[in-house]
């Protein structure tokens, strides 16, 4: 479980909190999205579920963060790592930099951790697998496509098998179905390992099909907290800039014309957008 | 002016062979969108446009230049390039020294240079930030301080590659209304996306590329109506038009806006 109680945390020299008085508890086995416009605090709140904030940003944090019961800042980051997967925003300042083929760096963590080479074979096989990466894995990390990189990140993070992932935009630079095998792997990883899942994303459609909970940052404080499908279609969304798709938009400016069930909640994916139109339709026909 | 592709082969130096047999042109004015799974070879294409990679067999060539032939310097001045990673792109320390970079170059004089990097940064919505520290930016805005240097070179081809990552709704409004304008302007328009609402909000035609080759080239409506030559290059259409589809529209969309026609039509009292 994670507990956060009224943090607050401003980067050094800053004029205003990054994060302000943000309180929540995040239970096991969830999968929990972050949304918010650009700067909102997405990055900050990952960094600091990660140990990030305070252990290599200083500044000035106050409240209280556990992650396990452990109190994240008194807990060294070499501790916090080896439960807590951290995928950063720009998958580039992932890579370690030190290994010459995509295979040595996803097994980079695992070496670290002195992990038996037979066991490590084998982890790292299964995220290549995972993330399709066979054909670029003896290749450098540095010579390879944006969101090649991108899948590399995720599986040498993946590969360590980390009780809580925390992922900054993993979907950022990857392919339609490269996203939604993201979505994938993480709900099996919620599912059947326990694994807690915070998420920080933009895809509305993937959200709303596998998150069980979102929760809208804005200006550092949390401003919507609630079930995809409540926090995704309110109105708030557009207001503080965040991106909408295009079912919400096309039913929102559908039941201006009463052309969208009065009775029904907006739709966030294709599903709900199709069963909706379609009964907009049915009640006009009963009508003519 | 014209963009040429004519029998485009690549290989990286590693040996890899990531482009074959491209060919295609693109007249001036167009707005064209290059979409394709990870790997697929886009930015090495479009990196083709501007001279920064050079065909290992076959031509490519803007207006009456040959790339082989001429330096990526030269290059600029037809061709604005926006890369994927801005990190690759951005190395002065103040945002305005970034995006006045490029028209010093043109050899402008500084009062040139001084309209030309306010209209830059006004049009991304940065005219606050010209004397920041491009690192001090959050990497949303990084991206538009590279777009601003793009748009400062007032190049008549800008090449995109991914503008969208990590915009949020305001900053991808933003973009679209920015990519529209510059058409309005007569701008020849490439960007690579994987954002296929975007790419159908914005753009006339639609390259899909697999592997290294082109698998489809052709209108958006067109390309987006193929659902299952799409699904070969593991590619999904835009919302609407499944939407549509699923609801049997008679016409394939691509837009909220033709949707909403759409589906308003079928709903017309028959006669
Ligand atoms: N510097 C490089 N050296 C060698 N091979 C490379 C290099 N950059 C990319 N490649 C390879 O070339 C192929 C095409 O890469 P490219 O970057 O053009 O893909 P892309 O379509 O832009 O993908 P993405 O959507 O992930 O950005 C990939 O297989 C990639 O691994
Ligand atoms: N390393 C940093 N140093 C100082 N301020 C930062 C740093 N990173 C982010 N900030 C500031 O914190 C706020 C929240 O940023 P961030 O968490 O990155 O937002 P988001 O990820 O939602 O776009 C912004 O005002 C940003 O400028
Ligand atoms: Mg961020
Ligand atoms: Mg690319």
């Amino acid at each position: 479980m994670i507990q956060l109680d009224h943090v607050t945390y401003t980067y050094p020299q800053a004029k205003h909190p990054a994060l302000s008085d943000i309180s929540l508890e995040i239970t096991e086995s969830s999968l929990v999205a972050i949304v918010g416009p650009s700067g909102a605090g997405k990055s900050s709140l990952c960094a600091l579920l990660a140990g990030f904030i305070p252990h290599h940003f200083h500044g000035i944090l106050q409240g209280r963060a556990l992650v396990h019961g452990q109190d994240i800042a008194n807990t060294p980051l070499a501790e916090l790592v080896t439960h807590v997967g951290y995928v950063f925003q720009n998958p580039f300042t992932q890579l370690s930099g030190a290994k010459l083929t995509t295979r040595e760096e996803i097994a980079f963590g695992l070496e670290n951790l002195g992990v038996p080479r037979l066991e490590m074979a084998e982890r790292v096989d299964r995220v290549i697998e995972l993330f399709s990466l066979r054909d670029i894995a003896n290749r450098s990390p540095y010579e390879i496509s944006g969101g090649e990189m991108q899948r590399v990140a995720l599986a040498s993070i993946f590969v360590m098998k980390p009780r809580v992932l925390v992922l900054d935009e993993p979907t950022a630079q990857l392919d339609p179905l490269g996203a939604r095998q993201v979505f994938e792997a993480i709900r099996t990883l919620t599912n059947t390992q326990s694994v807690t899942v915070i998420i920080v994303e933009d895809k509305t459609e993937w959200i709303a099909t596998f998150a069980d909970r979102v929760i809208t940052l804005h200006e550092g404080r949390v401003v919507l907290d609630g079930s995809p499908d409540a926090v995704l279609t309110s109105p708030l969304l557009a207001e503080i800039g965040i991106r909408v798709s295009h079912y919400t938009q096309a039913a929102r400016a559908a039941s201006r014309h009463r052309l969208w069930p009065s009775e029904l909640a907006l739709p966030t994916t294709l599903d709900k957008a199709i069963d909706g139109f379609k009964r907009a339709r049915k009640k006009y026909e009963n009508l003519g | 002016m014209k963009i040429s592709v004519n029998d485009l082969h690549f290989a990286y130096p590693n040996g890899v062979e990531v482009l074959r047999e491209l060919s295609f042109e693109i007249s001036s004015g167009e707005r064209v969108a290059i979409i394709g799974q990870n790997g697929a070879g886009k930015s090495t294409l479009v990196k083709h446009f501007n001279g920064l990679l050079k065909p290992s067999r076959g031509f490519v060539t803007i207006g009456d230049w040959d790339t082989q032939s001429h330096t990526v310097a030269q290059m600029a001045q037809r061709v604005g390039f926006l890369f994927q990673n801005p990190d690759e792109q951005i190395f002065k320390r103040r945002v305005f020294d970034e995006v006045a970079f490029g028209p010093s170059n043109l050899g402008l004089s500084p009062e040139e240079i001084e309209r030309h990097v306010s209209a830059a940064l006004s049009r991304v919505g940065l005219s606050d930030m010209r004397e920041m520290h491009p690192y001090d930016l959050l990497p949303a805005r990084r991206k538009l301080v590279a777009l601003a240097s793009v748009l400062a070179m007032e190049t008549p081809i800008l090449v995109l590659d991914e503008p969208t990552i990590g915009q949020d709704g305001r900053g991808l409004a933003r973009l679209g209304a920015l990519i529209d304008d510059l058409t309005q302007q007569g701008k020849t328009i490439i960007t690579i996306s994987h954002d296929m609402d975007f790419c159908a909000e914005h753009f006339e035609r639609i390259m899909v590329m697999k592997q290294g080759r082109m698998l489809i080239d052709g209108a958006t409506h067109d390309v987006f109506a193929r659902f299952e030559l799409l699904a070969e290059a593991f590619l999904e259409p835009p919302q609407m038009t499944r939407l549509g589809r699923a609801l049997g529209l008679p016409e394939t969309v691509t837009t909220v806006n033709e949707f909403l026609g759409a589906y308003a039509k079928t709903r017309e009292p028959r006669h």
